[in-house]
């Protein structure tokens, strides 16, 4: 790539909100006084040290932080490479990372008086994070899905119900995760003086990509300590799924300038990439503005933002994190991409050898463990992030599978 | 600095006294054919200003009434390339009438800039309201579009307090449209009272034309916000009327057009019905349409 390459990949974005050319402010102007009002309610947050105290005393007392950095010997053992360890996201309250951002914005919320939440969500995990730390600080909160993820994620609509939420099946458009979080911009336009809009992942307007990624970052920094205690040293590669792509901004991040690791992200490439039926935004999309950021997406000659297709909702979107963007266009992570097919192979993988049910998300990134590890020293560390667990999708994989589970 | 058919077209109805009439319209919607006779009989059912909608996959902005609308364009296979053959054509018959073209910023931004600039003006396009581009972006499309000739019309919104105001109206030309509801269009009616305090409120920072849309339905509220605005934008209830029109299958049948045109010239009536104070000589600072 001939992007210039700062000194340092962890000093972005830039005052206002930029990644290189990714990133940015897309918003209509009613959206634009209170975009202004979060960075700095944010700026002033993250500089008190009381908000991070009490941000730590609810990662470790309420979320069950820091999760374990486990060492699969049997997946290891059975690639014959790599020595594999599994950040288990998936052991956190609420079944995924998606609540360290949550419990961050909720409380950015409180501080700046918000009483209502909206959200959107894919696969629904988002929205459960949401719907349970509203629940947790007795806040109001609509959860926008899409009305295919609905009959999809039915486990996660019921525990969005039962936990007090109101979920909005989102009928327009694809009816997935895009057009719910269009529908959560409509939302918050209307209601923009009573609400907070928590966005899952490290997309949309300045300042949410640099917030979400700074919220997710613990991933990544228990990770560091936890593998200097394991082996002593740093690891020598990190492989996370990429939707938006929060799960794997917060085990990168922290490990950016460190250029002897090898960073995979694995996005979704469906019934496969020649298909034209995936969710690949940089193997199959180009530069564009959605939601509030300018980023690589999937669209059409004119434009025209395309369906993105996935087995999981989670990855069901036709974008990315704008700072992915600019760290695939400098050559700071490989891009791979894993179809459904080999996402499903790696679901009974990780079942059969771990007991461990992923889900379908993190599957993607197992896949291409799959094809990596074997390559790789057996003194190679590789830690990939199991960003969520999989009781959500055994319905949808029984299906695929024609019940041979 | 030379004044587009915007300017000169608010210049001149403020020197009858009346305020303006824009009406919107989705370009294709329903069909190219269609939609191209829609536009061409806009003028004489009585709209002013005409804002073209470039149709987008993700109206983020927009409610049910225009999304359906760009669905229907999108599905119909209105392209950038067929909206500014639209403009094209109806300016080859009317020199007169302004034309704003609408939409959000992706599929300008990848048919691009520069390239869109050149062959919206060589079309006969005055000027343009990208919905998700603030001031804070505007390196993107804002500066070039005025250094190139186009009006670049920017958005107010109840959410822009006295302190943004200057840096909202910093690069708008050509009018201000002022949004007069905090939501997407086609939404709740707007408080014509609130309107009216709202822009005389834009009008203390600025000498050019207030527009107000979102929300405004009827030539009763149509005439209610013309007492107060230079200009009364209608969008989400033309582009219903024209949707009520269609036949089962979604196509445009006889009456498609005129569905259009005679609620414009209803609207029309009760804009030009508004009682307002005849205006002062232009130029002439002071508070042109209030009363």
């Amino acid at each position: 790539m001939n992007v210039p390459r700062p000194n340092s990949l962890r000093t972005g974005p830039d005052e206002r909100g930029h990644f290189g050319i990714f990133g940015g402010r897309f918003v209509a102007e009613t959206l634009m006084p209170l975009i202004l009002e979060l960075e700095r309610a944010y700026g002033e947050a993250k500089a008190d040290p009381a908000f991070k105290a009490e941000m730590d005393s609810h990662l470790r007392h309420y979320v069950g932080r820091p999760s374990p950095l486990y060492f699969a010997e049997r997946l290891t053992a059975h690639l014959g490479g790599a020595k594999i360890y599994l950040k288990r996201e998936d052991l956190n309250h609420t079944g995924a990372h998606k609540v360290n951002n949550v419990l961050g914005q909720i409380m950015l919320a409180r501080r700046m008086g918000k009483r209502r939440i909206i959200a959107e969500t894919g696969a629904g995990m988002h929205g459960v994070a949401t719907a349970t730390l509203c629940a947790k600080f007795g806040l109001e909160c609509v959860v926008y899905m899409g009305a295919v993820d609905v009959a999809r994620q039915q486990p996660n609509v019921l525990r969005m119900q039962a936990l007090g939420a109101k979920v909005i099946p989102v009928e327009s458009g694809s009816r997935t995760l895009k057009d719910a979080m269009n529908e959560a911009l409509r939302d918050w336009v209307t209601n923009v003086a009573t609400t907070f809009y928590c966005i899952g992942t490290v997309a949309g307007p300045h300042p949410y990509p640099m917030m979400v990624r700074d919220f997710q970052c613990v991933i990544g920094n228990e990770t560091r300590e936890q593998m200097l205690a394991a082996e002593g040293r740093l690891p020598d590669s990190l492989v996370a799924c990429i939707g938006g792509g929060s799960n794997a901004m917060g085990l990168f991040h922290p490990f950016l300038d460190e250029d002897a690791i090898e960073i995979y992200g694995v996005e979704a490439a469906g019934h496969g990439l020649e298909t034209g039926l995936h969710a690949a935004s940089i193997a199959g999309g180009r530069p564009g503005v959605l939601h509030g950021n300018r980023t690589y997406l999937l669209m059409t000659e004119d434009g025209q933002i395309r369906e993105a297709h996935s087995i999981s909702a989670g990855l069901d979107y036709p974008g990315i994190g704008p700072e992915h963007a600019w760290l695939h266009e400098v050559g700071r992570i490989k891009f791979l991409s894993a179809t459904d097919g080999e996402a499903l192979e790696a679901f009974r993988l990780l079942c059969r050898l771990e007991g461990i049910i992923p889900a379908l998300e993190p599957a993607h990134a197992l896949a291409k463990v799959v094809e990596i590890a074997p390559t790789k020293p057996k003194d190679h560390l590789m830690v990939v992030n199991l960003s969520g667990r999989g009781d959500k999708d055994l319905a949808s994989v029984a299906e695929h599978l024609g019940g041979n589970l | 600095m030379s004044t587009t058919r915007i300017d000169r077209r608010f210049a001149a109805l403020k020197a009858e006294g009346r305020a303006a009439l824009v009406t919107f319209v989705t370009a294709g919607d329903p069909d190219p054919a269609t939609s191209r006779a829609i536009l061409r009989s806009l003028p004489a059912a009585g709209a002013d200003v005409i804002e073209l909608g470039m149709p987008f996959t993700d109206p983020m902005a927009d409610g049910p009434a225009i999304q359906a609308s760009s669905q229907r364009a999108l599905k119909a296979g209105q392209t950038m390339a067929k909206t500014l053959d639209m403009v094209r054509a109806f300016r080859a018959e009317d020199d007169a009438t302004p034309i704003v073209l609408m939409g959000y910023y992706n599929p300008i931004y990848v048919y691009g800039v520069g390239r869109f600039l050149d062959d919206a003006k060589a079309a006969g396009v005055d000027g343009l309201i990208v919905v998700d581009l603030p001031p804070e972006e505007d390196d993107e499309l804002c500066l070039p579009a005025l250094a190139a000739g186009l009006n670049f019309i920017r958005l107010a919104t109840p959410t822009t307090d006295d302190r943004r105001l200057p840096a909202v109206l910093a690069n708008t030309s050509g009018f201000v449209y002022y949004v007069s509801i905090t939501g997407i269009t086609g939404a709740a009616a707007p408080d014509t009272a609130r309107v009216k305090e709202a822009v005389a409120r834009i009008k203390r920072h600025t000498r050019l034309p207030v527009a107000v849309g979102f929300g405004v339905r009827t030539p009763e509220q149509a005439r209610a916000i013309a007492e107060g605005a230079d200009g009364v934008v209608i969008g989400s209830a033309l582009v219903d009327a024209l949707r009520a029109s269609l036949d089962a299958g979604g196509r445009a049948t006889a009456g498609t057009v005129s569905a259009v045109t005679d609620l414009v010239a209803a609207l029309a009536r009760g804009v030009r019905g508004a009682a307002r104070v005849p205006a002062r000589e232009p130029g002439k600072t002071g508070a042109t349409g209030e009363r």
